[in-house]
């Protein structure tokens, strides 16, 4: 075999019907290939996050059935204005990920710019509200650890709280859904903050006109992975917040 | 027979012979090139040398505690020191050498040009995952010499969580990172396989050590997250006392032991389905015959795969969990016995009538199809239920899982990178000596890990570091195995490094194998193909080899 | 060797799928359904059905889930190895949920 010529990479794309672009790398011999397999790829690491929120949704389904009593109690401690919100606030930020994903496929720079800062704000905005959400519990001894409280969860008249009275060992197993909600809305803005940084060097490279001339991967799979942290959280709402809300 | 029939090896004349100088080694000078590359090749070799680094850190610990185990007294290590002896063995062997062994250094270099690729589909992914198994293995070593771990392994809650003062958060982080850089490379490997093969490479020409790979890599990727969101939630639970798994806040200990295990028991599969792989290969090219059955081979492959996921509970049967979910891991735990069988009856029905020689991989082959089966078979005695009360947490299990990981899985590494050594370097092992190490890794092995199946069947208990006077010959025996094992380690990391500058010029193909790793230069090209191949041959097809062979003397001629 | 013709862009690929682009009118759909998802099911929880309450919510949430990885995930337009990706990660979420359950409702007969 010859070993003189190493061909040079992109002489094969040349051959079809459009001319290679600069982000095209050397390994692949389209554009079409390495599009797919950056979503397949990206797909795949989706499906290792589905079990990685997946060992926390089994351990909350398993502890649910064991202190339903203990959840709803403590589920009602969470502000249903406050959750639905989020909620909407986050279905907003997905919504305008998917614009920005539209706004780069038609080649729309403006508006891709635009499109992303809104994804940032809404994201911010649900960061924020998550915070005041976590505020709220710390100061009411809410959060697992040392200085957890049961004395609500015990005495709930006491505290103007229209809510059963638990035994002490019941209300015990409150800390384990605040552990579960800690755990899990925690990780789950773990991936928000994650995201929202990525979506800043997005944007840089947005305004730069990277993503301007066809080039829509990055945008195409940040959004993939923006989505997945919409869809976790669609989850967590109603398992979280929404525990036997009706009037006893 | 005269002595040129007897092997397959056809070196290029050594007088005239070179190494080609244009290859992915000399393509580039320089630390940073290694350090910052996107070549498979190149990540496969930083991958080889950061893991036998590794495996040489866990050997010495393997080492100490069977020093300790010579004698029934503590006389060597105090209990504490043992403790974290087993530990960081465990701990290093399974996620810093057994996990990535295979793959990503043998599947790294030759997956890509056995499916006609330049590179993985995502090289700088690639690098980022050796990357993170330096970090995790930084991590690993820190743990060790900030004073250990003790938890095992498999760090139990509550024993982790609550009762240890050890470095459990920075080990477990450690794991937890090795995990991505595993996650990373299974990811590769499946985007790789699905949309980067040659044109005419359909799954069916595909050799056998990417079909084993692929389902390997789907284990990883599904399985993997489920033991980083355990380790998240151990860690969490010792340094903010959250109650998950924490009995005494109403926390239920099994529940560790489910996530653990769904991964970690298709861990076992992850570890031993590449090495499955790489003895396909060597099977039927030290045989001059396509593998037996081969779709068989490669369905059993996914089949592994799959009913992996099923069977986790049977690490639990002492645990308590109820006596009817026992029965039915219990029986999908004889399920996953099948495909496994599978493989063993395909490989020997491959040797029938072969022209069989025997090279050095082809040694550490048929050591492997011994100690795997014997593995294999014990296993099905744990996986029954009431033998299972009787052997498990004894030596027998620990007899077992070294059949399989030890002398199934790393004869399969060893066999692997003897396989593909001339391809990788360019040059040859020295023969005979390579023969004698693969003898002596078998003899030592077998010194080593037979007695302690007598030993558990006795009723040793495992993990600790004293144990009665009757016990003590065939603990004696078990130590000195692992005195020639230890040697039969030593020698290949030697000679192997002697041979990169004064082994013999191996040439394109030293084996007369069909794969197309071997129809290009050796070491290859950084792009591998001068220009992109078509494939229009079956795996395994040595009549097309041979009609090759025929063409190319004849233009040359 | 010429009944494999070069095919770099996997077009004859049955793992192919053409490059779809979601119109910005079925994306203001989805976030509208979005939202009322939302509010149906916090009138939902609202509403006695007892051990529907639980099914209910559920059912919403995985409706809109869908809803989201068809549209705004484009699997709809993808080819059939993403569905069965997508498909296979779920899948393999249950078979952790009922074999782990499988040990856990065995264990306590009655008690679930």
């Amino acid at each position: 075999m010859d070993n003189a010529i190493a061909v040079a990479p992109d002489t094969h794309a040349e051959d079809h019907h459009h001319a290679a672009l600069p982000q095209l790398r050397h390994h692949f011999e389209t554009e079409e290939q390495q599009r797919e397999a950056g979503t397949f790829g990206m797909w795949l690491f989706l499906l290792t996050e589905i079990m990685f929120f997946g060992g926390m949704f089994f351990a909350y389904l398993l502890y649910r059935n064991w202190y339903y009593d203990a959840f709803v109690v403590a589920s009602n401690q969470l502000s249903i204005p406050l959750g639905g919100t989020n909620t909407a606030v986050l279905i907003t930020s997905g919504f305008f990920m998917a614009l920005g994903v539209w706004a780069a496929e038609v080649r729309k720079k403006g508006l891709l710019v635009l499109f992303l800062v809104l994804t940032i704000a809404f994201g911010a905005v649900f960061l924020g509200i998550k915070y005041v959400e976590y505020h709220e519990k710390w100061e009411k001894h809410h959060v697992p650890g040392a200085s957890y409280d049961i004395k609500e969860f015990v005495n709930p008249h006491a505290y103007g709280l229209n809510e059963k009275p638990l035994p002490p060992d019941m209300a015990q197993k409150t800390q384990i859904f605040f552990s579960l909600y800690f755990a899990m809305t925690g990780m789950h803005a773990l991936h928000m903050i994650i995201g929202i940084g990525l979506l800043f060097w997005l944007l840089a490279r947005a305004q730069r006109g990277d993503f301007s001339s066809g080039y829509v991967a990055p945008i195409e799979n940040f959004g993939l992975y923006w989505h997945f942290v919409d869809i976790v959280w669609l989850f967590l709402f109603p398992l979280l917040y929404l525990i036997n809300r009706h009037p006893v | 027979m005269s002595a040129t029939s007897s092997t397959i090896v056809n070196l290029p004349d050594q007088k005239t012979a070179t190494i080609p100088k244009k290859n992915y080694i000399t393509a580039e000078d320089g630390l940073l090139s290694w350090l910052l590359t996107g070549d498979h090749k190149r990540i496969a070799m930083l991958y080889l040398i950061s893991i036998t680094f590794f495996f040489f850190i866990g050997g010495a610990f393997a080492g100490l505690i069977r020093l300790e185990l010579l004698t029934p007294q503590a006389d060597l290590v105090a209990s504490d020191t043992y403790n974290k002896l087993f530990t960081m063995h465990g701990i290093i062997m399974v996620f810093l050498f057994l996990v990535p062994s295979v793959p990503a250094t043998i599947g790294n270099f030759v997956i890509p040009i056995m499916i006609g690729a330049k590179d993985l589909a995502f090289p700088k992914v690639n690098l980022l995952s050796w990357y993170l198994y330096m970090v995790g293995g930084l991590f690993t070593l820190a743990a060790l010499v900030l004073g250990g771990v003790d938890t095992g392994w498999t760090f139990t809650t509550p024993l982790s969580t609550h009762y240890l003062n050890t470095h459990v958060v920075t080990a477990g982080l450690g794991v937890f990172i090795i995990g991505f850089s595993s996650i990373f490379t299974g990811l590769n490997f499946i985007v790789t396989i699905h949309r980067m093969r040659a044109p005419g490479m359909t799954w069916f020409r595909m050799p056998l050590f990417v079909w084993s790979n692929y389902a390997a890599s789907i284990m990883m990727v599904l399985g993997t997250p489920v033991l980083a969101i355990t380790l998240v939630l151990v860690v969490l639970e010792r340094t903010i006392h959250i109650g998950v798994f924490d009995p005494t806040l109403g926390g239920d200990p099994l529940l560790f032991q489910h996530l653990f295990w769904f991964y970690s028991h298709p861990a076992v599969y992850i570890m031993i389905l590449p090495g499955m792989g790489v003895i396909s290969e060597i099977i039927s090219t030290f045989s001059r015959k396509r593998v037996f059955g081969y779709s068989a081979v490669a369905f059993s492959s996914v089949a592994i795969a799959i009913f992996g996921f099923f069977v986790w509970a049977h690490h639990m049967f002492i645990m308590g969990i109820s006596n009817y979910s026992a029965l039915v891991f219990s029986l999908l735990t004889m399920l996953v016995a099948v495909p496994s069988a599978i493989k063993i009856f395909n490989w020997s029905f491959t040797m029938q009538k072969g022209s069989v020689t025997f090279e050095t991989p082809m040694i550490y082959a048929f050591g492997f199809l011994g100690l795997f089966t014997i593995g294999g078979m014990t296993g099905v005695f744990l996986g029954a239920l009431g033998m299972d009360i009787h052997l498990t947490e004894t030596y027998f299990i620990v007899a077992h899982f070294h059949f399989v990981m030890v002398g199934g899985m790393l004869m399969a590494f060893l066999a692997g990178v003897h396989f593909w050594w001339p391809k990788m370097t360019g040059r040859m092992y020295p023969e005979s000596l390579s023969k004698l190490a693969a003898v002596t890794t078998f003899i030592g092995f077998n010194l080593t890990f037979l007695p302690q199946f007598i030993l558990g069947y006795l009723g040793m208990p495992r993990r600790y570091h004293s144990y009665p006077a009757e016990f003590q010959v065939l603990n004696v025996l078990s130590t000195a195995g692992a005195t020639v094992l230890g040697i039969g380690y030593m020698l290949p990391m030697i000679y192997l490094a002697w041979s990169l500058k004064y082994g013999a010029v191996a040439g394109n193909n030293p084996w007369q194998a069909t794969g197309l790793e071997w129809q290009i230069q050796s070491p290859p090209l950084t792009e591998n193909f001068i220009e992109t191949p078509v494939i229009d041959y079956e795996a395994y097809d040595y009549e097309w080899l041979a009609h090759k062979t025929e063409q190319e003397v004849t233009t040359v001629g | 060797m010429s009944e494999h013709i070069h095919d770099p862009a996997n077009i004859t690929n049955p793992e192919h799928a053409d490059h779809h682009i979601v119109s910005p009118l079925q994306y203001t759909y989805v976030f509208v359904a979005l939202l009322v998802g939302t509010i149906l099911t916090v009138v939902a929880a609202k509403i006695e059905l007892g051990i529907f309450n639980p099914i209910v919510a559920l059912a919403i949430a995985c409706t809109k889930a869908v809803i989201v990885i068809l549209f705004f995930m484009h699997v709809y337009y993808q080819s059939k190895l993403i569905k069965l990706t997508v498909a296979s990660g779920f899948l393999t979420f249950l078979v952790l949920v009922t074999l782990a359950l499988s040990d856990y409702m065995s264990r306590a007969w009655g008690l679930w």
